[in-house]
């Protein structure tokens, strides 16, 4: 009897397997990394995650770099993936694209063949899986990391997983960020961070954290007040996945580029733990 | 003539009244429009194995007959659907190329197997304006109808289809749309009237005004609610059995009445046409 398959991936790979991202013969065998071509292809940069209480929240820049120029100022890279998730990419911008949307397609399948969505682990699982079928053309240059969180509807709680180009998933607690800023973004979270925020809190430390990536790392956008170009943001919580609206998320950077005209460094971290 | 010969004519009636037999014994199914989108109902004792489903995000199906049979098919309809928007864009998945889909393998099925499939279909697709609508039905043959406004399918098909052609009208609100499909199916029957609790009804709609994933299921509180809000407007109407009535006051405009639709003429000497 022939096994039917709920994963729109197994089946894309079983029909027609050239569709799949990452697949497709590349360039010859042997790292190519440095060749110009891959290079100067756009690259995404930062996106942070932060648990907050009863969810979690994505953000991530707008700006994908080309070598050293800026390729584009407007890029999204934070996507809802379903109805209690959210998928956000750091690397090769094409590849990433299709990924998120495969991703986004397997999900919704599954949940319709099945009558019923995939368990978050099984989501963070299948992305995994796909990201690993990317490996041979990350050795040759496309690159691309995905950061994953959702609403666990059993738990009751947001939670994180992250990834490295040979799959995953690694399970995050608390607050993680990934991308070419992600090192001044977490170091940020990790001072401004306390368990159980509420959810705006948490998007306020998201868009500090990305103010400071880009603050230091050439590839992270910082907010564009003359193009009004501000981070996506997206919260995923009991009522399931909120992008905010380009007002709410103005009014977010707006508060923090306003408070760094005092404060350039923005708000310190005491110095002792309170007792 | 060797013995045992059956000509093409015969076997293709044969296979064409199985099939029927099949699909006769089983309930009715309904789909019709309203002002907000498209409300499909089956009766349906099970609330896991479903007759409704959705197959994409402006896109749903229903089906009568045999389980195995039909379930195959909404799977197969939902691989197409999917890998057709993901090769394109959402955009490019039509209702019209699901039911050709479905038509094609309908036909072959019916024309190359031994056993036909003893269902039917309905593929439903619900447009950003109502005249985008599109209701197509696909029989255990391979044929594809175009169905304008409403379709009943299933057992007792003429009947269902004969009290919703009585009471349907176009730009009904989901309450009237709501009873209209409820009487109709209640007049499956032979001549008595059955009522329907929501334990054994699957009702689900393609919201116009939703983005993205349009299919929605009617379940449990909403679903009552609905029941008693388009009983309770019949009973007004209906103090006895008889389906046509003087129009109700209350609720929400229901646009045209039956005179200005381009169907359903034959209201049978009812002053006031069809109401619910």
């Amino acid at each position: 009897m022939d096994r039917q398959t709920s994963s729109f991936a197994d089946f894309l790979a079983a029909y027609s397997p050239d569709l799949l991202p990452g697949r497709t013969p590349g360039p010859a065998a042997g790292p190519v990394a440095d060749s110009p071509a891959l290079r100067d292809l756009p690259h995404a940069t930062t996106i942070v995650a932060a648990v907050s209480h009863h969810g979690v929240v994505l953000a991530g820049d707008r700006r994908a770099t080309a070598g050293s120029m800026i390729a584009k100022r407007d890029v999204e890279k934070v996507f809802r993936s379903d109805e209690f998730s959210a998928v956000g990419y750091a690397g090769t911008g094409s590849v990433g694209i299709e990924f998120v949307r495969l991703f986004q397609v397997e999900l919704e399948h599954y949940e319709k063949m099945e009558g019923r969505p995939l368990s978050l682990e099984g989501k963070a699982n299948r992305l995994a899986w796909m990201i690993r079928g990317n490996l041979a053309a990350a050795m040759q240059g496309l690159i691309v990391v995905p950061l994953f969180v959702g609403y666990d509807e059993d738990l009751g709680q947001g939670r994180i997983f992250s990834y490295d180009v040979a799959g995953g998933p690694y399970e995050e607690q608390r607050f993680h960020s990934i991308g070419s800023g992600s090192v001044f973004a977490r170091g940020a979270l990790k001072k401004l961070y306390v368990d159980d925020m509420p959810v705006r809190e948490a998007v306020l430390a998201c868009v500090q954290a990305l103010y400071d990536a880009a603050d230091d790392d050439s590839a992270t956008g910082g907010p564009d007040l003359t193009r009004r170009i501000f981070p996506v943001i997206a919260t995923v919580t009991a009522d399931g996945f909120r992008k905010l609206s380009e007002a709410e998320s103005e009014q977010y950077a707006q508060q923090v580029v306003q408070e760094r005209m005092s404060q350039p460094d923005g708000p310190p971290a005491p110095l002792h733990v309170a007792s | 003539m060797p013995f045992g010969y059956v000509s093409p004519a015969q076997a293709m009636r044969d296979k064409a009244e199985y099939a029927r037999q099949g699909i006769a014994r089983g309930r009715s199914c309904v789909t019709l429009e309203y002002e907000g989108g498209i409300l499909l109902m089956a009766p349906n004792p099970s609330s896991a194995l479903h007759k409704i489903s959705e197959i994409y995000d402006r896109i749903a199906f229903a089906a009568v007959g045999r389980y195995n049979e039909y379930e195959n098919l909404r799977k197969a309809g939902i691989t197409y659907a999917d890998i057709t928007g993901y090769q394109f864009d959402r955009h490019d998945v039509t209702a019209r190329g699901i039911a050709n889909y479905y038509a094609q393998n309908l036909g072959t099925i019916f024309t190359e197997s031994l056993k036909p499939f003893e269902v039917e279909i309905v593929v439903a697709e619900v447009g950003t304006r109502p005249e985008d609508d599109q209701i197509y039905r696909i029989t255990f043959d391979g044929s594809v109808t175009d169905e304008p406004g409403f379709v009943a399918f299933g057992g007792q098909a003429d009947q269902v289809s004969a009290a919703l052609k009585e009471r349907y009208s176009e730009g009904m609100s989901l309450t009237e749309a709501f009873g209209v499909a409820l009487a109709a199916l209640g007049a499956s029957g032979n001549g008595e009237r059955n009522e329907m609790a929501a334990t054994q009804l699957e009702v689900a709609i393609l919201d116009r005004t939703r983005d993205h994933r349009t299919f929605r299921r009617i379940r449990a509180a909403r679903l009552e609610e609905l029941i008693s809000e388009s009983r309770s407007a019949g009973a007004k109407t209906q103090p006895t059995d008889t389906p046509t009535a003087p129009p109700t006051d209350s609720g929400p405009a229901t646009g045209p009445d039956s005179g200005s639709t381009d169907r359903g003429g034959g209201v049978g000497g009812g002053a006031d046409g069809p109401i619910l």
